[in-house]
């Protein structure tokens, strides 16, 4: 068992991201790993105790944060380091490459579809990827109602997944991040048949 | 005794000594057993210089290979090393150096008859593999560690010329996909071969022809796949070859196409045929239901690598409850506390664990902590070697361990968070690498992370006197740290330091030692070119290269330099640095 391998300048730009919140002290605007490094630039972070589970639901329903188009879950809340935490290149990227699909039916429809969830970072690249998938939908503004019309039949479909724990949930109550964790199978479910989860008008 | 004229000389007692010194010597197998040797007087130098057989590089810039090969003649296994760890972390521009053409080009000439080549961080190109390929036809073991430059038509020529091959490893190398189909280059007849590690290679491989390389390969005993062989291949290999004592389990999922096959594969009496299997890895893409499979190896394994397996302590319990004989683990930090806690109640024999997280990020709330360092300590007394990664941390944890675990001979633990305190004391974390230094007294390796001051370094100057390589991120206030730990480590021989607050006054500080040390790396630190400057012109054999990671050219005009590397060598700067290295 042994070390790892160079990663090329490329592979480093790609996930050197030079955001930082509002009043930190942020990089050059533009430059990644271009940025000159002298220990006066080193952000100087306080954090005492971990980032709280609170915080990645902002970033989450915020929504609004440059992403990397595919990157799962938000962007860290200041510029990365090039090197740290010190982990070769090939770990980072074999864990991270895992993909996650899972199982999408659609109640009526003959057959299901795979849905690789990695592949998005919110709820509305989801959705309106299912849409893309189940051409004869549309989603409906997704923030207020969370359901689906078919526009031929005028039924309305709501996206519900299964957990980890087995349960039936409504696609869109936790952090993005949460429910790629838990979910192992999305069922968008005739409106009909929702009777039971009782949270919309 | 026979007379002169008969044609025999009985030898003078200068050549007999020099026999009964060469046979002796041999035996002599630790280098520096043998550089001490060598010291003695001419003669055991030259005794020693002829029954040396492994020779050991370890920095390719250190000597001329000329040099090398001149001295010891008769060498049949060669280890050489390039770059500095940092360069696994990018730290290093592209292309700075660490070309193995010129080191074979020079074994070629001396040591036709070589067997073993091991190469770690060197840079090595597909023309190099058929260099090797053909200037050494009695070639027994190439393994290659964290190399580049490579791809499969360098593996393809290996494989083809290479008829006594038993060792082809291949270890986090980064391989270029050429798509040659090396596999099935390997001869058509029986092959030596007794190890095949490929699970870095990032591409398929022609499964059909590894399959049939297998039945032709009776003496093989490590087999480490990649992640492009499924499960149900897995098996079909297994079932062939259930002499393996060393597996890399490839993917450990079934395959995409994935149809529920015909009849269930049954994994478990694959792996249990095993008999001799001691040593498993891969797990690359697992689906942990199919773990129960490895249950009937467990109770003999010594070495179990999970470090790409994102499974949960209930996942690692089940498994790791039958490990008793476990000496080395590694694994994910998914794993959480309670799976280091599992590990801990079973594996009283293990010497190393090492942890990798699966999120490399400070800011997210991470699944281990002091509580699964702690359970370790108190399960595991024989530790030798850890590696840590964790978001947060306590000095008492820390302290813990090195009371319970005195035969610690590396110690790295890796707070992700920068300059992050104790998380109950809001402490510094200076008491608990204090403790390690001061309660391990058989320490080698030193890395240090989380908030610290100078008190931690005067720690490691005042214990650690073992120390040999220690590694220091966001660490320090003054340059008196640096300072201590120049001036307290007599055996310090590689200290890596990226983005601490250390000047000028260090360099001075550690002249009377850099000469023992094999190389010395700086980097965001703060450190003057002129200073920088001064060092090359006072120090004649130390080898001082000034450059940035990005590839652009050193300014002198900058207030600090970027990164600093220098290395003690005989041979003087390199010719082979690219333009935007600057050797001073």
């Amino acid at each position: 068992m042994g070390g790892s391998e160079e990663v090329s300048s490329v592979d480093l730009k790609e996930t050197e991201l030079t955001l930082g919140l509002p009043g930190e002290k942020s990089r050059d605007s533009g430059s990644s790993i271009g940025v000159k490094r002298g220990f006066s630039d080193t952000l100087d972070l306080n954090l005492g105790s971990a980032c709280s589970k609170g915080n990645e639901f902002d970033e989450n329903e915020g929504d609004n944060r440059l992403k990397h188009p595919g990157a799962p879950g938000p962007s860290p809340p200041k510029a990365q380091l090039v090197g740290w935490p010190p982990v070769r290149a090939s770990r980072k990227n074999a864990v991270k490459n895992s993909c996650k699909y899972v199982k999408v039916a659609v109640d009526g429809a003959p057959y299901l579809r795979k849905a690789d969830l990695e592949l998005y970072s919110s709820y509305q690249q989801l959705l309106k990827a299912l849409e893309d998938m189940f051409s004869c939908f549309t989603i409906r503004n997704f923030f207020n109602d969370g359901k689906l019309l078919d526009p031929v039949n005028g039924s309305e479909y709501v996206p519900t997944y299964e957990d980890k724990d087995g349960d039936w949930m409504m696609v869109g109550d936790v952090p993005w991040k949460m429910f790629v964790e838990s979910c192992k199978r999305i069922r968008l479910m005739k409106g009909s048949e929702t009777v039971g989860l009782g949270t919309f008008t | 005794m026979t007379r002169p004229g008969y044609g025999y000389d009985p030898p003078s007692p200068d050549q007999v000594l020099e026999n009964v010194l060469e046979d002796v010597l041999q035996f002599l197998t630790c280098r520096s057993d043998r550089n001490a040797a060598s010291l003695v007087c001419k003669s055991w130098y030259q005794a020693e210089a002829l029954t040396r057989s492994d020779l050991f590089i370890g920095n390719c810039y250190a000597v001329a290979p000329r040099r090398a090969t001149d001295r010891f003649r008769r060498v049949r296994s060669v280890l050489l090393k390039g770059k500095p760890r940092f360069a696994d972390f990018g730290l290093m521009p592209f292309n700075w150096g660490a070309h193995s053409t010129r080191w074979l080009a020079a074994f070629a000439d001396a040591y036709p008859c070589l067997e073993r080549i091991y190469l770690k961080r060197m840079s090595i190109t597909d023309y190099d593999l058929g260099l090797i390929a053909n200037s050494f036809s009695s070639l027994k073991e190439l393994t290659l560690v964290c190399c580049e430059g490579f791809g499969t038509s360098g593996l393809a020529v290996i494989a083809s010329k290479c008829r006594q091959l038993r060792v082809l490893d291949l270890f986090e190398d980064e391989v270029n996909h050429d798509e040659v189909d090396w596999i099935s280059c390997f001869p058509e007849t029986r092959t030596c071969l007794e190890s095949l590690t490929f699970d870095c290679v990032e591409f398929p491989i022609n499964f059909t022809a590894l399959e049939k390389l297998l039945a032709r390969s009776p003496n093989l005993k490590k087999l480490r796949l990649n992640r492009f062989v499924s499960i149900e291949q897995l098996h079909r290999l297994l079932v062939r070859a259930p002499q393996l004592t060393h597996l890399g389990t490839a993917s450990f999922s079934p395959s995409e196409a994935g149809q529920p096959p015909e009849q269930e594969l049954d994994y478990r009496a694959a792996f249990a045929a095993c008999k001799s299997l001691v040593c498993l890895s891969g797990f690359r893409e697992i689906a942990p239901e199919y773990l129960p499979a490895i249950y009937p190896v467990c109770a003999n394994l010594t070495s179990l690598n999970f470090s790409y397996a994102n499974i949960n302590a209930e996942h690692l319990r089940s498994v790791i409850c039958h490990c008793h004989k476990l000496q080395t683990l590694w694994v994910l930090d998914t794993v959480g506390d309670e799976g280091l806690q599992a590990a801990a109640a079973t594996c009283k024999d293990l010497r190393e664990l090492r942890l990798f997280p699966i999120e490399v990020r400070e800011d997210t709330e991470g699944f281990v902590s002091e509580v699964g360092l702690l359970a370790v300590s108190e399960g595991c007394r024989k530790l030798r070697s850890i590696l840590y990664f964790c978001q947060r941390m306590t000095n008492a944890a820390v302290i813990a361990m090195s009371k319970n675990c005195p035969d610690l001979v590396v110690f790295r633990l890796c707070i992700m968070g920068r300059h992050r305190p104790d998380h109950v004391t809001n402490e510094p974390m200076d008491e608990g690498f204090g403790a390690i230094v001061m309660n391990c007294k058989k320490l080698t390796r030193l890395a240090v992370s989380g908030l610290l001051t100078d008190k931690a370094f005067a720690y490691i100057g005042k214990y650690g006197k073992l120390v040999r390589t220690l590694s220091v991120a966001f660490a320090g206030d003054t340059d008196m740290a640096l300072k201590y730990v120049l001036e307290g480590c007599p055996k310090l021989q590689k200290l890596e330091v990226r983005d601490s607050p250390f000047g000028d006054s260090v360099l001075r500080a550690g002249l009377h030692h850099f000469y023992n040390m094999r190389f010395v790396w700086m980097s965001a630190c703060k450190l003057t070119f002129p200073a920088c400057g001064e060092i090359a012109r006072e120090m004649p054999h130390l080898v001082v290269e000034v450059f940035t990671v990005q590839e652009v050219p050193v300014e002198e005009e900058d207030e600090f330099v970027d990164t600093l590397y220098m290395y003690r060598s005989l041979e003087g700067p390199r010719n082979d640095a690219p333009e935007y290295v600057r050797i001073l």
